[in-house]
């Protein structure tokens, strides 16, 4: 069971760095959900798995860790807002810059602007 | 006495000049010169203590621990340097008075001076290496600012910036060395590391210590190779030159040498370093100085020189030679400045310091010309003057020294080479100067200049005189207490006389006379030799290594920094890969031995599932739509996994707010085009691909090993506690609410904030709304279908119930002020998408601001409670009650530290996806641009 997990948080870390690679901001987006299923995941993993353990006190003998737990619990909320922050500011950005990609301009329409600029005396 | 006063004084002098220079010239230099002179005094009281063989201490403890002490010490050789600085800082004072023009802002000028002197008097008297150093870097800085006064010439500018560069450089050598010192000492009180000497020889770092420590002398003091800075930083306005460049600045690598001198001179690397630079600056500078036309050029390799000779001396080991480096110091001081003040007078009243142009000048401005004469003489050791005695006893110590071996007659030879050349230039200063002919087209009549400016060099030279003629009377204490300081040992006897006999040294300074003379009176020959050789311009090789430098960063910068996020990100990626590549391999093993759970096959199903849309929603990323139902399908998942793994709470809060995100992206994607086009290359893809795809297996990786290894955690605390200490039974809860209150506090805050920020964006923003989807069809022809509305409607109380129950029961079982709060809010915003924003407008009238505000201020309050009974920030309190009917119930505050919690998750939520759905019901705004 340990290495199926292990496998779906590995996948997607790869699938979630993927999309943070490309370059329109609605994908990246997505991405970073992805990536942060995976490391909420990750973090929760952390107090190892445990089936048909405890929920709450005197129920089993067997307990899930509660404290990773409580961390990833507050973690998915801060990852919603962190999300929607996201994503709004891409609204905004196509908004205000007319195009979805992540430096503000479209590949086609950029210019190599990063002139040497001298500076003498 | 208050030893802080002497460097306070002149720093708090800096500000003088810039409140009184509205008040006229005449009166700002007199305000200036006020708390110099009042230093002056302070240092001049004490005069006896020194000379009777004390030396005053004062510390004020800063950070003891880290042996960083404000710490002063006025010995003989600080006396020495406290004379030099303030005596020719307070001529200087008057000097620039003249020197100045109209249009030069006299205010900033004297206010840099000021800055300056305190940072050289800081210098001399500090008693800690850590705060000498800084005041060495002081000068460094308020030198760059004097060099660079006459900022609108290019050649001051440069000149300023090689000397910044290269002192500055020194500088951080310097720091590094006396750090490396501090560290074997275990102490950067000065009084410790000086008695220290042994200790420090023997070390094994002691030669790059040493090293280090002279590479900051050399850079400041002009050593030979990094001499090249002082004559460009001659573009420096005259009294900044004299002031400076002769008497104090460049003395400050000398008087560090000196005061060093007792913890790292005597051994044969000292020797070899010292010696040697000294020795070979000595000869490169007067040499040099012959062949300049300037007159300040001239000048300034003539420093060098002298420089040169004063380190050859401290080189030699022998204390008599270290009493003869001080004395040259005073006698070097004096002549020097006032030939630089000659040199500005000069300039002044004719208009040009070409030496080419500047003939015949004693016939124009005798008086001048007099003392100058007098001044040069004395630099060229003529008998009488300060100059011949200190150049006497320099050849007796090349002479008495044998560590070179067989090579030792070389030293003396060589040394009555330099002095040769040193008569010449001093021979041709004097003849080119005021003899030789007449002006040759000078932009002004020369005249003698305004009465007052020359007292600074009257005073100087009298002062070469009297030196001269009655040593013993004028410096001889001086002398003895500043060589008892840097000796730190009893000072051997030495005589302090005009006559000694017919000796070697004697004839050693009549064969430089006579060849000073024969090398100048033929020196038509060595000109014409000269000009064979291209004279390098240090300023151009350094302004061209500099803009080499700088190109190359540009290059540097301009490939890794483009402008592009996705590349700083691939290459962040890349550094994360590089960072634990290391410790990665040398990792042998990635299971531990905790005993493994069986698989079961639903857990393959759902795991397969998982795989199968993350990869799907990579695959179709560019349909976004269909990416983002994949990405609902993992979400799913990832709630299931949670519900499967024993942690209820999560998997509820995944669920909800599960659904809120995708609601949200829908919204999101509405106004953001439906489809990405193909812009990536193959070659790119895969790279990516193989970048993440690598990244994903050390995390899976690490997640295994971590997964199989034994745990020790610290929970097992909280679950011993919750019940008893937290008064509940849901441990994820209680760690939430009570144990981690402060945490979830602060998420909580942060929650807000993000919401808060999003309105912000949202209520400026001027988006295209779209009527139609990319295939051209209406998006909505049936807003708000009836079935929906009346099923969402019936719904509601429901699912308020639910949400109230959740919250109630959390503290015992799955639930609380998070989950609550979601399920609350998917139930309204699930009203919003039945009904739409209009709708529910003046029907529910929330204001979702107030709600995350209060709900924060409820948590806080809650928290600030416990104070009320001196308890510590959010302790909880709870209690068992019973009432008829209802029977035993808990109360606890921290219940209502989660009704805070859920307020603002329910005001957070609603405040994001409210306003966003409202965007599709403002008015239409024309589609900006075409994409």
């Amino acid at each position: 069971m340990e290495a199926i997990f292990a496998i779906c948080v590995g996948i997607l870390t790869t699938c979630g760095f993927f999309l943070v690679l490309r370059g329109r901001t609605f994908t990246v987006v997505i991405g970073l959900t992805m990536l942060s299923y995976a490391v909420n995941l990750f973090l929760f993993a952390s107090g190892r798995l445990t089936v048909d353990g405890a929920a709450v006190l005197g129920q089993s003998e067997v307990y899930g860790d509660p404290l990773p737990q409580a961390l990833v619990l507050t973690a998915i909320v801060i990852g919603f807002a962190m999300t929607a922050f996201l994503v709004i500011l891409a609204m905004r950005s196509r908004a205000d810059q007319g195009n979805d990609h992540v430096d503000g301009q479209s590949p086609d329409h950029a210019t190599k602007s990063i002139a040497s600029d001298k500076r003498n005396g | 006495m208050n030893l802080m006063w002497v460097v306070l004084l002149p720093l708090i002098g800096t500000l003088v000049p810039l409140l009184t220079e509205r008040f006229g010239r005449n009166l700002c230099a007199l305000s200036v010169a006020i708390l110099p002179a009042w230093s002056l005094i302070l240092v001049l009281m004490h005069v006896g203590q020194i000379f009777d063989g004390e030396s005053l201490r004062q510390t004020i403890e800063w950070i003891p621990s880290m042996g960083l002490d404000i710490s002063f010490r006025l010995d003989g050789l600080s006396l020495l340097f406290l004379l030099l600085i303030l005596g020719i800082g307070l001529l200087i004072i008057l000097y620039a008075r003249y020197y100045l023009s109209d249009k030069d802002s006299m205010g900033q000028f004297y206010a840099y001076l000021m800055l300056f002197m305190s940072a050289m008097v800081g210098i001399v008297i500090s008693n800690n290496m850590i705060q000498l150093w800084m005041f060495w870097e002081l000068t460094s800085i308020s030198s760059f600012l004097l060099i660079s006064f006459w900022s609108n010439k290019s050649e001051a500018r440069k000149g300023a910036r090689m000397a910044l560069t290269v002192t500055g450089t020194g500088g951080l050598a310097l720091l590094a060395g006396l750090l490396l010192i501090g560290n074997i000492v275990g102490s950067y009180d000065l009084d410790v590391v000086l008695a220290s000497g042994d200790l420090l020889k023997a070390h094994a770092a002691y030669p790059i210590a040493l090293v280090l420590v002279l590479l900051g002398a050399f850079t400041k003091s002009a050593q030979f190779p990094f001499h090249f800075w002082l004559p460009h930083a001659m573009s420096a306005p005259t009294p900044v030159s004299a002031y400076l460049h002769s008497a104090t600045m460049v003395k400050a690598g000398i008087f560090l040498m000196c005061r060093f001198y007792p913890a790292l001179a005597g051994t044969d690397l000292w020797f070899i370093i010292v010696s040697l630079t000294g020795l070979f600056t000595l000869l490169l500078g007067a040499y040099i100085a012959l062949f300049k036309h300037d007159l300040k050029g001239l000048l300034a390799y003539s420093t060098i020189s002298h420089l040169g000779l004063i380190t050859l001396l401290l080189g030699l080991n022998s204390t008599l030679a270290a009493v003869a480096a001080v004395f040259h110091i005073i006698n070097h001081a004096t002549f020097k400045a006032s030939l630089f003040m000659a040199a500005g007078i000069i300039d002044h009243e004719t208009g040009s310091r070409d030496m080419r142009k500047l003939h015949g000048l004693a016939k124009f401005m005798p008086y001048t010309a007099t003392l100058a004469i007098v001044a040069a003489l004395s630099m060229a050791g003529v008998p009488l003057l300060n100059g011949f005695l200190s150049k006497e006893m320099f050849f007796a110590e090349t002479l008495d020294q044998s560590m070179l071996g067989s090579l030792s007659w070389m030293i003396p030879l060589l040394a009555t080479v330099g002095a040769a050349f040193s008569v010449a230039y001093s021979l041709r200063f004097i003849h080119d100067v005021f003899f030789n002919g007449e002006p040759v087209d000078l932009p002004k009549t020369p005249h003698e200049p305004p009465r007052y400016m020359k007292v600074p060099m009257e005073i100087l030279v009298v002062l070469c005189l009297a030196v001269g003629i009655f040593p013993a009377f004028f410096v001889g204490d001086l002398l003895h207490s500043a060589a008892f300081a840097v000796m730190a040992t009893e000072v051997p006897t030495y005589s302090l006389s005009i006559w000694h006999g017919f000796n070697i040294p004697l004839f050693m300074s009549f064969l430089a006379l006579v060849g000073g003379i024969t090398i100048y009176y033929n020196r038509r020959h060595l000109f014409d030799f000269q000009s064979h050789f291209s004279e390098p311009d240090a300023k151009y090789i350094f302004e061209d290594s500099v803009q080499k430098i700088v190109r190359f960063s540009q290059r540097l910068m301009g490939a890794i920094e483009n402008g592009s996020l996705q590349r700083y990100i691939f290459l962040m990626l890349l550094f994360i890969l590089v960072m634990s590549a290391y410790p990665l391999l040398s990792l042998t093993e990635n299971m531990g031995s905790r005993a493994q759970l069986p698989v079961d096959g639903v857990a393959i199903i759902a795991a397969l599932l998982l795989i199968f849309s993350a990869i799907a929603t990579v695959i179709w990323h560019r349909k976004r739509f269909m990416s983002l139902i994949f990405l609902s399908v993992v979400g799913l998942i990832v709630s299931l996994a949670f519900a499967k793994f024993s942690a209820p709470d999560l998997a509820l809060t995944q669920l909800s707010v599960e659904i809120v995100t995708i609601i949200l992206l829908l919204l999101a994607l509405y106004f953001l085009p439906q489809s990405t086009q193909k812009e990536s290359s193959n070659r790119r893809l895969s790279v990516d691909l193989t970048v993440s795809a690598i990244i994903g297996c050390i995390i899976g990786t690490l997640c295994f090993a971590m997964l199989t290894m034994p745990v020790e955690t610290i929970s097992d605390f909280f679950i011993a506690n919750s019940k008893t200490g937290g008064g509940g039974t849901n441990v994820v809860n209680v760690i939430l609410v009570d144990f981690r209150g402060f945490d979830t506090l602060g998420e909580i805050t942060v929650l807000g904030i993000a919401a808060l920020g999003i309105f912000k964006l949202i209520s400026k923003m001027r988006i295209y709304v779209p009527t139609r989807d990319d295939k051209g069809r209406l998006w909505n022809n049936d807003p708000h279908p009836m079935m929906l509305a009346m099923v969402s409607q019936s719904l509601l109380p429901l699912a308020l119930l639910v949400s109230a129950f959740i919250f109630l029961r959390g503290h015992n079982l799955p639930g609380g002020g998070f989950i609550a709060g979601l399920i609350t809010s998917v139930a309204i915003v699930q009203q919003y998408i039945a009904n739409g924003v209009m709708w529910i407008k003046p029907r529910m009238k929330l204001d979702y601001q107030w709600m995350i505000a209060g709900g924060i201020l409820i948590a806080t309050a809650t928290g600030l409670g416990s104070w009320i009974f001196g308890k510590p920030f959010l302790s909880t309190w709870f209690d068992y009650f019973s009432l008829p009917l209802i029977g035993e119930f808990e109360l606890a505050s921290a219940l209502i530290f989660d009704l805070g919690v859920y307020l603002t998750v329910v005001g957070a939520v609603l405040l994001i996806l409210a306003n966003l759905g409202k965007l599709t019901t403002t008015e239409r705004v024309e589609e900006k641009v075409n994409e």
